[in-house]
């Protein structure tokens, strides 16, 4: 019980990572694999924060050098990676917007299909 | 102060040009190239300098804003990462050289500003990934060229480009995270993100599940972003739609950073006792990599596009950079790190050419090279030099790594491997030996021509784009010629990472 309940954040990091990583890889759908690739990005963040926490620490502002506080190298780690990760999702968005215009659906193997039989929109009007 | 700087200013040239490049587009979209150029050929110059103070002094230690190592970022500049970098900064440059007229042709004008920013900053990342010696920072930079590279790819006009640039995202993006989640690991164990540090630290912790977990993630996240074979898939596509000079500066740029990160994970961060004896992953890259150099080949025979072939090459090529790195011993480690600049320099030409034949004639088809010879002489004299390089053919730079490899893998009594080499050889001088024939022998079928111009007539590329390449081709058979300068920094950055072994 101890094992489940002492290191719950854990366990939500790992389910997280699983359902995003599962979303990026399976869905077909361009979408919902950046709606995956961010639950999975922000199940790192949690781990992150995770392992900053110290044991009856505050938030590491050092007003009095006794208190016990967490460890902010993480945070800010995390920090820059939510960057990333904000920046990866536009550049994804950007792409997706793009395929759309060009292929007029979002279906991976829809465009797919158009691709290989030629084009079933024409360029530059989506339907 | 451009001495004690020079570290820093490698990458700050290029990063800060390129926010510069959309300013001056505004003005004039010509000059986005001359800024561009300049700013490659002074990182270019500078690493040139930094190679050159290694040899002398020794390893370089740059500390950014004073900040003492290990809580500030430290570069570290020693005998592996300033080999890496001159050829990093060497193709870019000359990309950038031949990208003057390729971009004209490929990319749309008003993109053209939004290009060169994003390919500086592509170079930016690498440039940075190589130089750094704090492992967070790798990270940073990592995203950078990753991002950049995705935008680069989509550039193109092909519009089956934007889906093998999503593609790509998509695994990007996992195997940057997972490199993310394997330095987290690292650090709630040690606390530490410096390499030197953690090389000091992570010993007594070898058996730790928290490591064996980290090391886990890194090397699969490592082993998708270069490429290494089953984690393949991104690549041919990707390749395959980007514009020329982008095909061309991934192929012999990118991929070669990742096999360095491995490197540097596996030897720098983590010491070859852990690769050995914790955990074997030497032999799983053994197995892997063998993998990929045959099945880089026989997939590259059955591919009908020039740039999918050299894709394809591209993944049995890695493949060799990994086998040396995976046998463990100085003799092969060398093959391996020469093999990522003499690949840098075959596989630039090869895809420079492309690039030419597809900017003159619009073909893409390797049937339609039939009779080119005459055509595009000078071009033409360039792929077949780096073609016989690729299959190995002494005298040329693809021998002396293939000779390293097969050397040191008969020192470490894994005599297997040398039919593997021998056998992906014969298969490479297959697939380059009949586009060779074709190009001199073959006669040009009139359906072919394109438009009014007859194909007997000399049609050559433009200067602008032949010069990068016949550079890269002469560079080829110097290095292929006199060895000894390559090898001798590929041997003493063998020395470094394996410690004598």
């Amino acid at each position: 019980m101890e094992f489940i309940a002492g290191k719950y954040n854990y366990w939500i990091y790992v389910a997280l990572m699983m359902i995003g990583f599962y979303a990026m890889i399976a869905k077909g759908n361009l979408i919902k694999k950046i709606i995956g690739m961010n639950v999975f990005q922000t199940a790192v963040f949690l781990f992150y924060i995770s392992i900053a926490k110290v044991r009856e620490g505050t938030a590491p502002i050092l007003w009095d050098r006794t208190v016990l506080y967490d460890n902010p190298v993480p945070h800010v780690l995390i920090l820059t990676a939510i960057v990333v990760s904000v920046s990866t999702t536009a550049v994804a968005l950007a792409l997706i917007i793009l395929i759309y215009r060009e292929f007029g659906t979002m279906e991976e193997d829809e465009i797919l299909r158009i691709q290989k039989n030629g084009s079933a929109v024409p360029p530059g009007k989506p339907e | 102060m451009i001495k004690e700087h020079a570290p820093v200013l490698v990458i700050l040239v290029p990063l800060l040009s390129a926010v510069l490049v959309p300013l001056v587009g505004m003005l004039r979209n010509r000059f986005c190239w001359h800024v561009a150029f300049a700013a490659t050929h002074v990182s270019f110059l500078l690493s040139g300098l930094l190679l050159f103070r290694v040899q002398t002094n020794g390893k370089i230690s740059y500390r950014l804003g004073g900040w003492e190592p290990p809580w500030g970022i430290e570069y570290v500049i020693d005998e592996l990462n300033s080999f890496v970098l001159v050829t990093i900064a060497f193709i870019g440059f000359l990309a950038t050289l031949y990208a003057r007229k390729s971009v004209v042709a490929e990319i749309e004008p008003v993109r053209i500003p939004a290009f060169y920013s994003i390919f500086l900053l592509f170079l930016a990342g690498l440039l940075g990934i190589v130089i750094t010696g704090d492992i967070f920072n790798l990270y940073v930079f990592l995203e950078i060229s990753s991002l950049a590279g995705y935008a680069l790819i989509a550039a193109s006009r092909k519009r089956e480009a934007l889906l093998a640039s999503y593609n790509y995202l998509i695994l990007g993006t996992i195997a940057a995270t997972f490199i993310l989640i394997g330095i987290g690991y690292l650090y709630m164990v040690t606390g530490s993100l410096n390499m030197a540090d953690l090389r000091e630290r992570l010993p007594a912790l070898y058996h730790s599940k928290v490591v064996l977990t980290a090391f886990a993630f890194f090397s699969v996240g490592i082993s998708l972003k270069l490429a290494l074979f089953p984690l393949h898939v991104w690549l041919p596509n990707a390749y395959t739609y980007a514009p020329s000079v982008v095909s061309a500066v991934m192929a012999a740029t990118a991929t070669k950073v990742g096999a360095y990160v491995l490197f540097r994970i596996m030897f720098t961060v983590f010491r070859v006792e852990f690769d050995l004896e914790v955990v074997s992953i030497t032999s799983i890259l053994l197995v892997l990599s063998s993998a990929a150099i045959i099945l880089g080949s026989v997939l590259a025979i059955a591919q009908t596009n020039i740039k999918r072939m050299l894709a394809y090459s591209s993944v049995g090529q890695i493949g060799y950079i990994v086998l040396g790195a995976s046998i463990v011993n100085e003799t092969a480690m060398t093959g391996s790190l020469v093999h990522i600049l003499n690949h840098a320099l075959m596989k630039g030409t090869l895809f420079f050419i492309a690039g030419c034949v597809l900017y003159r004639t619009g073909i893409e088809d390797i049937a339609g090279l039939r009779g080119m010879g005459r055509r595009m002489p000078f071009s033409m004299a360039a792929f077949t030099v780096a073609g016989l390089s690729m299959a190995g053919v002494p005298l040329t730079v693809g021998f002396v790594s293939k000779w390293y490899l097969a050397l040191g893998a008969l020192r470490a009594d894994l005599w297997y491997l040398v039919p593997v080499i021998l056998v992906s050889s014969l298969l490479t001088a297959v697939y380059f030996g009949r586009i060779i024939e074709s190009i001199y022998f073959g006669r040009a079928e009139d359906g072919h021509s394109s438009g009014s111009l007859s194909r007997e007539r000399m049609h050559e590329a433009p200067t602008g784009m032949l010069v990068p390449a016949l550079l890269l081709a002469v560079l080829c058979l110097v290095f292929g010629i006199s060895a000894s300068t390559t090898v001798g920094y590929a041997e003493a950055a063998a020395r470094l990472l394996l410690g004598g072994r």
